[in-house]
């Protein structure tokens, strides 16, 4: 919080005579960008731009957070694992075991009526991984790159692909898609099931896309909001209202950050649990 | 007439906006109170009923948020 404040009084600052853009400082704050910017020195690391045949591969400031929250979960983790073999766990372990086996009991075997082993290392992957970047994003300097459309289509294409895979591994190729039709179904209905379960298929990931985006976003952009309004306003005692305004939307999105890893994670566990044992 | 189009963007995307949340509010209100009403009859599910209703909540919010960006598309567009 107090990176992102420190951040828009720099800029605002800078611009003093150009007037104070709300909405051109907040989408500087929630967009992607080539650079990044430490907040209390004015330092900017310029990133490189990578061109592959006429694709952008350019290492931009999600891409570097991404990095930052995998080094610390595997820095955690580690630290977490350092002595497995004690029997009874403590400490940080005991607190990841935790988490640990509510993804596993709670979320894989629940959803998962067979082999529900076989997942439980993708959710655990995808379960921190989208922790850990959504509680980045609240660290004042860092930012979220959940918040990137790009990083959650890639997380929903993966959990996309464990879907179908986990299907077919079950039913065969042409098995899995013949789940998508019910048993007994009359022969009149399939015109309309049949495109309604293919969109399906597609639309489901898709939704979890746009939710874990939609939801990080607008949790950073009500804040940068509220905080901007300081700066519209002109007046220092707006702040006595905006801060402790933004300090609530903060705690909110503490919690919002770890309900949604939870959502994707259950969701994703619950679509492949639909694939490998269809209900009807 | 491009003025025209800004001006109606906007106050598409403000009425979008403003609907949006109206059917959040409701959907999460009615949640909420079904939740009540299912720990006043039985307090010791309690927990159970808590943690459905959160995980509820989110999905509605989810919903919600599809049509809250839709509406910052129309508004920065």
């Amino acid at each position: 919080m107090s990176g992102a404040e420190t951040e828009v009084a720099g800029q605002a600052a800078e611009k003093a005579q150009e007037g104070y853009n709300a909405g051109e400082q907040i989408l500087h704050h929630i967009l992607d960008s080539n650079r990044i910017e430490i907040p209390a020195t004015g330092v900017v690391i310029h990133l490189p731009r990578i061109e592959i045949a006429g694709y952008d591969f350019s290492i931009t400031r999600n891409i570097v957070m991404m990095w930052i929250a995998a080094a610390v979960l595997l820095g955690i983790a580690a630290l977490a694992a350092r002595r497995a073999k004690d029997p009874v766990p403590k400490g940080l372990r005991g607190f990841f075991e935790m988490l640990i086996l509510f993804v596993r009991d709670e979320i894989a075997r629940k959803n998962i009526p067979q082999h529900a082993d076989r997942y439980v290392g993708y959710l655990l992957s995808t379960f921190f991984f989208i922790l850990s970047c959504n509680l980045l994003g609240l660290v004042p300097g860092f930012g979220t790159p959940t918040s990137g459309i790009s990083v959650t289509a890639g997380l929903a294409i993966m959990a996309f692909s464990m879907v179908q895979v986990s299907g077919m591994r079950v039913y065969g190729v042409v098995g899995h898609f013949r789940n998508l039709l019910p048993h007994g179904l009359p022969a009149w209905l399939i015109p309309i099931m049949l495109p309604v379960e293919i969109l399906g298929m597609f639309t489901k990931p898709f939704a979890l896309c746009v939710r874990l985006f939609a939801n990080m976003t607008a949790g950073h952009v009500v804040i940068l909001s509220l905080i901007s309004l300081i700066f519209i306003m002109k007046t220092v005692f707006m702040a006595a209202v905006s801060v402790p305004f933004a300090l609530f939307i903060y705690l909110l999105e503490l919690l919002v950050a770890v309900l949604q890893a939870y959502i994707f994670t259950m969701l994703t566990s619950l679509f492949i649990g639909m694939a490998v044992h269809p209900s009807h | 007439m491009d003025k025209l189009n800004l001006a109606l963007a906007f106050l598409g995307a403000g009425l979008g906006a403003g609907l949006a949340i109206i059917g959040a509010g409701a959907g999460i209100g009615r949640l909420a109170a079904s939740a009540m009403d299912g720990i006043a009859r039985q307090p010791q599910a309690a927990g159970l009923i808590q943690t459905a209703m959160i995980v509820s909540a989110a999905l509605i919010e989810g919903a919600t948020l599809f049509a809250l960006v839709i509406c910052i598309i129309l508004a920065f567009k």
